[in-house]
Order: structure tokens, then C-alpha cells, then sequence
């Protein structure tokens, strides 16, 4: 697939949007576990007749949100290795403890980021082949949640579509993204290919269709 | 005569480590990570090493630092990248020391299952991605599965809160993380402690690691707290 003219891109939601569609979609006392970088912002807009509590894979459950400068303990940090606080009715465990929670299905979301999402679930965001290669958690947290959620950009940087026929960087899981929520739509796996739950007000399903290496329906 | 696992130096609490050991080092990222011990490394200048790890050090203090010394010929861990790693990235990109990595999860039940006696399990975690190559696998209820073998130490580093003579260690919130199951699966742990207590003071329902997973203590009541120590420019040695 070619790149898109950037003349014609079209700007989607923002990612306070996105995290709110995230936020909205996850029920009333859900263990959850938000990926680093942009998921992170999802906690910032759960309603209030709800109750998420927060899982973060280095031993604590119950993370509560970044302290104020004076509070800072750099003993409690969470996976991306920032400083946070632990709200009541919290925990720490080991590791091991603490990915039993992961690998034993005990997690019902995970938000992550993608790089590459495929058509039947295969989700790349762990590695772009270069560079000194890092997995971390990810592998571990798309094999054993409950609900693995994608929370990205339609298109690359250079104007590629994320999502795809077949992934070309290397996996961190397969068959295993449940749902995609992008700039442009809110879209499920299924085995018919990316099924549109939410299609941005400003876009139409012709346009969403040229920005997607696979087949889109509604 | 009194069990008392408490060392009086670092020479005397490293003395059996030897060259070419397999050490895994505690901590996720610097909370919990035995900076001290390492460090006592250094100074003994123990060389050949394979470190199993979460990371791979920061700055050239603590982990960072026994790299930047090339002590360590291989690193076992599963996030090699960090914005303030140093020594690995410089030693990686020349081709000098050699990266095995595996998924978080599956380090620490590689770790946890040495510790009880399981030499290996399959597991979901990495099916269908390249860190799957050349792992057997096996289907259960219609779902693939890799084989994961144990994951030994001849010694663990670690940090702890509290420690009583018997080595019965608690932590400090996230600090917590590898600790506990590494001492659990290296034939010797050595263990810094912060605050040594009498027997009595040690709740027994408040125990993390329970002694018997302990074979060394030594008290580091101030620890070097590696932000502050990289912020203010020090390496070590």
C-alpha cells in the first residue's frame, strides 16, 4: 500500500478523545492495566459512578496517581519507573506474584500502544528490529489479559497504515488484540476483518477503507 | 551457638563469589536494586560474569557501573533500554557483551520456578513471536504453548528493608519486585539490609522472604539512591 497524500489526511480525534471512548468502555470495578506513555491518560477520565482499580506489573495494585514533588518515593514507582502513590486498599506483591495476576488471566483490560495491529489480531509494538531489542511486559500482557484494547494513531509517521493484512514487524503476540480504538474509529477483531464500532463524525467509511490495509465493515 | 548470618564487610560477605558466576541482581530499575553489593563487585574485581536481571543499569553507578568495568560478559533480562542506561548500550553496539531477552513475566517464573524445584513450564506468553524460536511447543485445550526451562543463580543480590540474624527480610513497597523470588533461586543469596532488628521485632505474619532462602546479610543503613547519585554526576569506581 502506497502512503497517503498528506493534503488529504483528515485530523481525528485527539487523545484526550481517545482516552475518553477508552475510559467509557471500561465497567465498574475492572482490574486494569494501562500500557506506558499515551494509555496512561485513560485514568484521567473515568466517570465517577465507577471504580477502576490499576494494576502496574512491578508489584502493585491499587496505583493511584503521580504524587506531588514533596511526596516523591523512589521506592514507589510504577512500570515505566516514575514515581506514583498507592491508594487505599492497595497492595504490593513480587514479581511473580504480580505476573500471576497477567499470565493467569486475573486482569480483565489492558490498554497498550501499537505499532502494527493485523487484520486477525497480531499485535506488533515491542521492537522495530533495530536497536538494542527490549520486550518488557508486553508479551506477557497480551498473552493473559482478558481484553487486550490498542490505543494508536490510524497511520504511522510517514503516513503508513498500523492496521494491516499481515504485520511486517516482529510480533508481541498473535491473535490477540480484541479491540482498536484510533484517531478515526473504533474498530473490533473479528473474522470477517476490522468491524467499525465508531466511526469519527468528520470521516466516512470510503475514506476509513483507503487508510486501512485490510477489509473494514460496519 | 546462635545462627547469625550477619557478615561484618563487604570482603567477607563476597568472599565466595568467583569468576565467570551467574549473579542475579534484584530491583526494577534502582528501587531495589543492591547498588552497595555491586559496587563490593567492582572493588573485588570479579570478572566473567552473567548478570540476570530486570534492566541493565543506569549511569555508571551500581549495575551500570559493574558493565561499564566489563565484568559482565552476558546480561539475561527483559528491558536492555532505558533513557539513562550508558555502559550496556555502549559495550551492545560494539558487539562486547551478549543479550539474552525474555518477557518480564516469564524471567520471573523462570526465577521463581528454580527456586521451587520446577525445572521447566509451558506458558502463552511470547507463542507466535520471534523470542518463541526453537522452544518446544505443545498444545492444552486447543491453545499453543511454549516450553520455558528454570532459571538458576550461584548467587543473588539483593535489597531488603528489615532483616533480622535468621534472615527473615520485608521490603519496601515497589522495591520489592525480583527480590523475593531471587532469593529463592540462587544457591547463595547475599542480602543489604537497611535496618537490622532483633528476632522479636519481626512480626512473623509481616515476613516476605522467610530466612531459609537467605545465606548472607550486611547492613547498609544509607544506601546510595541511584537518581541522586546519577544527578549528581558520580560513577563508580
Amino acid at each position: 500500500m502506497t502512503n497517503i497524500n498528506t493534503n488529504d489526511l483528515i485530523k481525528g480525534w485527539d487523545r484526550n478523545t481517545i482516552a475518553s471512548k477508552i475510559a467509557n468502555d471500561l465497567p465498574h470495578s475492572s482490574y486494569v492495566n494501562l500500557g506506558i506513555g499515551m494509555p496512561e491518560l485513560v485514568s484521567q477520565y473515568i466517570k465517577e459512578d465507577r471504580e477502576i482499580i490499576y494494576h502496574s506489573e512491578n508489584g502493585l495494585l491499587g496505583m493511584g496517581p503521580s504524587p506531588n514533588e514533596n511526596e516523591i518515593d523512589l521506592d514507589l514507582i510504577n512500570a515505566g519507573k516514575k514515581p506514583v502513590t498507592i491508594l487505599p486498599g492497595g497492595s504490593f506483591c513480587h514479581h511473580a506474584d504480580s505476573f500471576s495476576m497477567i499470565r493467569g488471566g486475573h486482569i480483565d483490560y489492558c490498554v497498550l500502544g501499537a505499532m502494527e495491529i493485523s487484520v486477525t489480531g497480531d499485535l506488533a509494538n515491542w521492537s522495530t528490529g533495530k536497536g538494542i531489542p527490549a520486550v518488557g511486559g508486553a508479551m506477557d500482557l497480551v498473552a493473559g489479559a482478558k481484553n487486550v484494547f490498542v490505543m494508536t494513531q490510524h497511520l504511522t509517521k510517514d503516513r503508513k497504515p498500523k492496521l494491516v493484512q499481515k504485520c511486517t514487524l516482529p510480533l508481541t503476540g498473535a491473535g490477540v488484540v480484541s479491540r482498536i480504538y484510533s484517531d478515526y474509529a473504533v474498530l473490533d477483531i473479528t473474522d470477517n476483518g476490522f468491524k467499525v464500532i465508531q466511526l469519527n463524525e468528520d470521516i466516512t467509511i470510503e475514506y476509513l477503507q483507503s487508510v486501512t490495509d485490510g477489509n473494514i465493515y460496519q | 551457638m546462635q545462627i547469625n548470618k550477619i557478615k561484618k564487610d563487604m570482603t567477607e560477605i563476597l568472599s565466595d563469589v568467583f569468576d565467570g558466576a551467574t549473579i542475579m541482581v534484584g530491583g526494577f530499575g534502582e528501587a531495589g536494586s543492591p547498588i552497595e553489593l555491586l559496587h563490593g563487585l567492582i572493588d573485588k574485581g570479579t570478572k566473567d560474569l552473567t548478570i540476570i536481571a530486570n534492566n541493565s543499569g543506569n549511569g555508571r553507578v551500581g549495575l551500570g557501573a559493574l558493565i561499564g568495568q566489563r565484568q559482565v560478559k552476558k546480561v539475561i533480562c527483559s528491558f536492555a533500554r532505558s533513557a539513562k542506561g550508558v555502559t550496556f548500550p555502549e559495550l551492545y553496539n560494539r558487539g562486547e557483551i551478549e543479550l539474552e531477552v525474555v518477557p518480564q513475566g516469564t524471567l520471573a517464573e523462570r526465577i521463581r520456578a528454580a527456586g521451587s524445584g520446577i525445572p521447566g513450564f509451558y506458558t502463552a506468553t511470547g507463542v507466535g513471536t520471534p523470542l518463541a524460536e526453537g522452544k518446544e511447543e505443545k498444545i492444552f485445550n486447543g491453545k499453543k504453548y511454549i516450553l520455558e526451562e528454570a532459571l538458576k543463580a550461584d548467587f543473588a543480590f539483593v535489597k531488603a528493608e528489615t532483616s533480622d540474624r535468621y534472615g527473615n527480610l520485608t521490603y519496601n513497597k515497589t522495591a520489592r519486585n525480583f527480590n523475593p523470588i531471587m532469593c529463592m533461586a540462587a544457591d547463595k543469596s547475599l542480602v543489604q539490609v537497611k535496618n537490622i532488628l532483633e528476632p522479636s521485632e519481626i512480626n512473623p505474619e509481616h515476613v516476605i522472604t522467610p530466612g531459609i532462602f537467605v545465606q548472607s546479610l550486611i547492613n547498609i543503613e544509607n544506601p546510595i539512591i541511584e537518581t541522586n547519585a546519577i544527578e549528581e554526576g558520580m560513577t563508580y569506581p
